[in-house]
């Protein structure tokens, strides 16, 4: 019975948290927090803490930690599923229809019209993700807030990308490992 | 290439970026373009950015849904359930050791030290593969798509918009172009 709570719990998760990440945040809140109290106030904080710190999106991460707190790793893996199916229904038909009908004029006019504002999305949340780095989440832009290192690291970053044909995930480890150790230097 | 050969290397592909993927569905989304379309060339640069439109578009997840769509073009159903399962298995994975040993890791130093870096170093990624497409976008000539690429970009970064309204305004422009264009060629 928890399973099937649990499930559909998810499930309205997945199919009503639309552009993605903190969109869902809320949501979850919902459910998990308000409706059912499987997570206190203060877990649920430390639950948007982990998914920051981890790979995976919100929704996916509060799933898991949600069912494995709730009924162990069949609850896990349940309300993984039951976030991921509407996704999984949706996107393929969407994508079907895409794949059939893009030749027809209407459809790529709209598409031409999308492409733009798809390359703006991405690049207002690489300059999120940049400020953050560089000035810290409190959104508090000024000069002596700047954390020079980070620049120093992006910079870098740049840099190898442009001359050396180095993979991507390289240059995200070795920029980490990169801030690790000059942070060592400065506790010595 | 046979059929479980492409699996397999959308499986290898879809994991090891997903395992890697810090800070939000738009990275994996950067890192998806650079694997398909630049390094493996199997799906088109203005295509890659359809489906990222399209999984924009659906509910759930932009990094699962960015796995289903890239996964369903590649190999049909198969395809995508193989992409979404990828994609889930690091997470699921990670957070369910962290559920277990969760004081440690918030506390650890060089947990801490190490993502903070890893930060400067999406960033600098994304605005690279931004550059590369926003070039690409430029060399079409069309002020129109500029001025889309500008407005979305402010409306989001600086006005927080709900990135749903913004796919619907585009759509709905591209739809009012189209009918006007047809009136036109019929007069």
């Amino acid at each position: 019975m928890i399973l099937l709570e649990l499930f559909w719990s998810f499930l309205q998760i997945g199919l009503f948290s639309f552009g993605g990440g903190y969109a869902a945040m809320p949501l979850i809140e919902a459910q998990v927090v308000s409706q059912h109290a499987w997570l206190t106030m203060n877990e649920f904080t430390d639950l948007i803490t982990i998914s920051q710190m981890t790979p995976g999106p919100i929704a996916i991460n509060s799933a898991t930690f949600v069912g494995i707190k709730i009924a162990g790793i069949t609850g896990a893996l349940v309300a993984t599923i039951g976030c991921i199916l509407p996704s999984c229904i949706l996107v393929m038909l969407i994508a079907r229809l895409y794949l059939k009908y893009r030749n027809i004029t209407l459809i790529q006019d709209i598409l031409h019209s999308l492409r733009p504002a798809v390359v703006a999305m991405i690049a207002a949340a690489g300059v999120s993700i940049l400020t953050s780095a560089f000035w810290g989440s409190d959104g508090l832009i000024s000069l002596h807030t700047t954390n020079w290192i980070m620049i120093m690291i992006f910079i870098g970053c740049l840099l190898l990308m442009k001359t050396k044909k180095m993979g991507l995930i390289t240059i995200m480890v070795l920029a980490g490992i990169c801030n690790v150790c000059i942070s060592m230097i400065g506790v010595i | 290439m046979n059929k479980q050969k492409v699996l397999w290397k959308i499986f290898i592909s879809t994991l090891y970026l997903s395992a890697f993927t810090f800070g939000g569905g738009y990275v994996i989304v950067t890192l998806m373009k650079k694997k398909f379309v630049d390094e493996l060339h199997w799906i088109e640069e203005d295509e890659m950015l359809d489906l990222v439109a399209i999984a924009q578009s659906a509910p759930g997840a932009i990094a699962v849904n960015g796995a289903i769509v890239v996964g369903y073009k590649l190999m049909g159903v198969i395809g995508a359930l193989v992409a979404i399962i990828a994609t889930v298995i690091p997470p699921f994975v990670i957070i369910s050791l962290i559920s277990v040993f969760y004081t440690l890791f918030k506390q650890s130093y060089i947990v801490n030290k190490m993502l903070e870096g890893m930060q400067a170093g999406v960033g600098a990624i994304i605005l690279s593969v931004v550059f590369e497409m926003a070039s690409g976008i430029r060399r079409e000539h069309n002020h129109l798509s500029m001025a889309i690429l500008l407005t979305a970009f402010i409306a989001t970064a600086l006005f927080n918009i709900n990135v749903i309204y913004i796919i619907l305004i585009c759509g709905a422009m591209g739809t009012f172009k189209a009918l006007s264009d047809k009136k036109r060629s019929i007069q």
